[in-house]
């Protein structure tokens, strides 16, 4: 598909960066998505690899034993993570904190083991003979209906009631929010894109094992969130693609650090904690200079300005004693 | 007919009896108090008739429709909405949003018009933003719509929260000490603001600490002490009541001050 396209990006993209834009837009797809489940919706999930592997085996058994076709097999492999992503969800997401972040990562256990001792799946073998259909185009198209659907999933009611959810769960309830419809919801939707991203990595890298979606490729898809910024989708965007690219660059000028990709990690996590709390752009709860003003200036609609307010309320940005930079 | 009917109500948390077999009614249009020491179970009471505890005994009616055991979001759509004792705001929503989530229930766009914005989801989005500014405005917090909750001063937090529950659009409105940590006139406003929802026919529960204000504007008050009812009647019945005077130690009951 869109192999016209395909031509003019080969054209002046070389093989190697070609495939490493690949594999940033799949995991671009897979940041977008578990931010919809941890930073917009407070749910810490520790097994959206296992999503990852539903969709890529689904997508891979599809291709190499039923002979489906790629048009039909990408968007199955996404309703199947989905489906995973309703059963897996009813029963953990009425556990809160660290208990839910348990029971995630436990799911992604059991998944990965279940492939590692299927017969269909090879086992530890593996699963071959996937055609490559994957190309950079494709991948760009659903990197961009991902964030357009996400986006637009965010900015509405039930967007809303998500953040609520994460800010006050119970004020939530209270509010009319029926808590765990919209946590399974948030659930279902993100292990779809995850379904969808993993038939694109399937098709991309033609071999499929049990090992590639174990517990540490949700940690690493934790960390993107978390560098990009919780509840930010243009800042997972850019912690998948720094935190897919970095290992690739140091590969080629510092292979010693390549090889502690992990530790390396570690610390780039450190340092941006440390330096900006909620990520590259998230928005800090130390209010910024650039918030405050922001605030202020917004906060004054022109008709306003005739009469104070009534109530002689200090403007937000002197509120609450948070504001230093005013 | 009472527009909530509370029966032989008792809330019990292992061997804690919170509530003990608390009866009151609540009619239309009315403001009744409930008031009591700290540890009565007045927050308590809030808490199973929103629905976050169900009841251990009792029966509670709310316009012909039994809460007990109903969810928070089920009895929210009945026409409950609350307010918090210790502020629960959606803090790092801007005021607005966080009045659009109250209208939650109010709302119809499901799943997939919330993702493709038809022309329906988006006039219902406007009309719903600009309800939320009317209630801003009459709660007093103009100007302040797309400032974060969080950077909301104190008094202001308060009245964010009542302005988020009235979008609700509730027929009974329980308030938890919205008096709490205000100063003489921000308490003086607050006052005028349910007396300005009470011109609206909204029914309005409240707790409250500061006497003065109860004294004032309850027509009805419920006193709760250990869990148990120990006096209902009108400000100047409950004043003289010997049972008030002594749970309150003979102090603050009579004189509000």
């Amino acid at each position: 598909m869109l192999d016209w396209a395909d031509g003019l990006l080969r054209s002046f993209i070389n093989p190697y960066y070609y495939g490493i834009l690949v594999t940033i837009g799949i995991n671009i797809i897979l940041a977008l998505s578990l931010n919809l489940v941890t930073g917009f919706t407070g749910q810490l999930h520790l097994g959206h690899a296992a999503f990852m592997a539903v969709g890529a085996y689904t997508a891979g058994l599809l291709a190499t034993k039923a002979g489906v076709g790629f048009a039909v097999a990408v968007p199955a492999a996404g309703l199947a993570a989905a489906l995973a992503g309703v059963v897996v969800g009813l029963p953990t997401l009425r556990l809160r904190g660290d208990y839910l972040a348990i029971a995630t990562l436990g799911f992604g256990e059991i998944v990965r083991i279940t492939l590692l001792n299927l017969d269909i799946t090879g086992g530890p073998f593996g699963l071959r003979g996937i055609p490559r259909q994957t190309n950079l185009p494709i991948v760009i198209l659903a990197v961009v209906i991902a964030f357009a659907v996400l986006r637009s999933l965010v900015n509405s009611r039930v967007g809303r009631a998500l953040v609520a959810i994460r800010e006050d769960e119970v004020a939530a309830q209270t509010m009319g929010i029926d808590t765990t419809r919209y946590k399974v919801t948030a659930f279902t939707v993100a292990a779809f894109f995850a379904g969808v991203a993993g038939a694109l990595f399937a098709y991309w890298f033609r071999y499929l094992n049990p090992s590639s979606f174990g517990f540490m490729v949700s940690i690493e898809l934790l960390a993107m969130v978390v560098f990009g910024g919780l509840g930010n989708l243009l800042g997972s965007a850019l912690g998948a693609g720094v935190m897919t690219y970095l290992p690739e660059f140091l590969r080629t000028v510092a292979p010693a650090i390549a090889e502690r990709r992990l530790v390396f990690y570690g610390a780039l996590l450190v340092i941006v904690m440390i330096l900006r709390p909620n990520g590259l752009l998230g928005t800090s709860s130390e209010q910024g200079w650039l918030e405050v003003w922001l605030a202020r200036r917004r906060s004054r609609p022109p008709e306003a300005r005739s009469g104070a307010p009534r109530h002689g309320t200090p403007p937000a940005a002197q509120g609450g004693g948070d504001g230093g930079a005013a | 007919m009472a527009l909530l009917e509370v029966r032989e109500l008792t809330m019990e948390f292992g061997g804690l009896r919170a509530v003990d077999d608390v009866t009151f009614d609540v009619h239309q249009g009315e403001i009744l108090s409930i008031i009591g020491p700290n540890g009565a179970g007045k927050t308590t009471v809030f808490n199973v008739l929103t629905g976050l505890y169900h009841p251990t005994r009792g029966e509670i009616v709310f316009n012909g429709h039994r809460l007990n055991e109903l969810k928070p979001y089920q009895i929210t759509a009945l026409g409950i909405a609350r307010t918090f004792q210790n502020i629960r705001l959606f803090r790092e929503m801007t005021v607005w949003e966080n009045v659009v989530v109250g209208a939650h229930t109010r709302l119809k766009s499901g799943f997939f018009p919330s993702i493709f914005k038809g022309p329906a989801t988006r006039r219902e989005e406007r009309a719903a933003r600009e309800q939320a500014y009317r209630h801003l405005e009459f709660v007093g917090l103009r100007g302040l719509e797309t400032a974060k909750a969080r950077q909301l001063p104190y008094g202001a937090q308060r009245r964010l929260e009542i302005a988020r529950a009235l979008a609700a659009d509730p027929r009974l409105l329980l308030l938890d000490e919205p008096a709490a940590g205000m100063n003489a006139t921000e308490t003086a406003e607050l006052m005028e603001l349910i007396r300005k929802l009470k011109r609206q026919s909204i029914t309005v529960i409240l707790i409250e600490h500061d006497m003065r204000m109860v004294m004032d504007i309850s027509e009805r008050i419920v006193v709760l002490d250990h869990g148990r009812k120990i006096a209902e009647g009108t400000p100047d019945e409950v004043r003289r009541n010997e049972a008030v005077i002594a749970a309150y130690l003979g102090a603050s009951a009579s004189a509000g001050h």
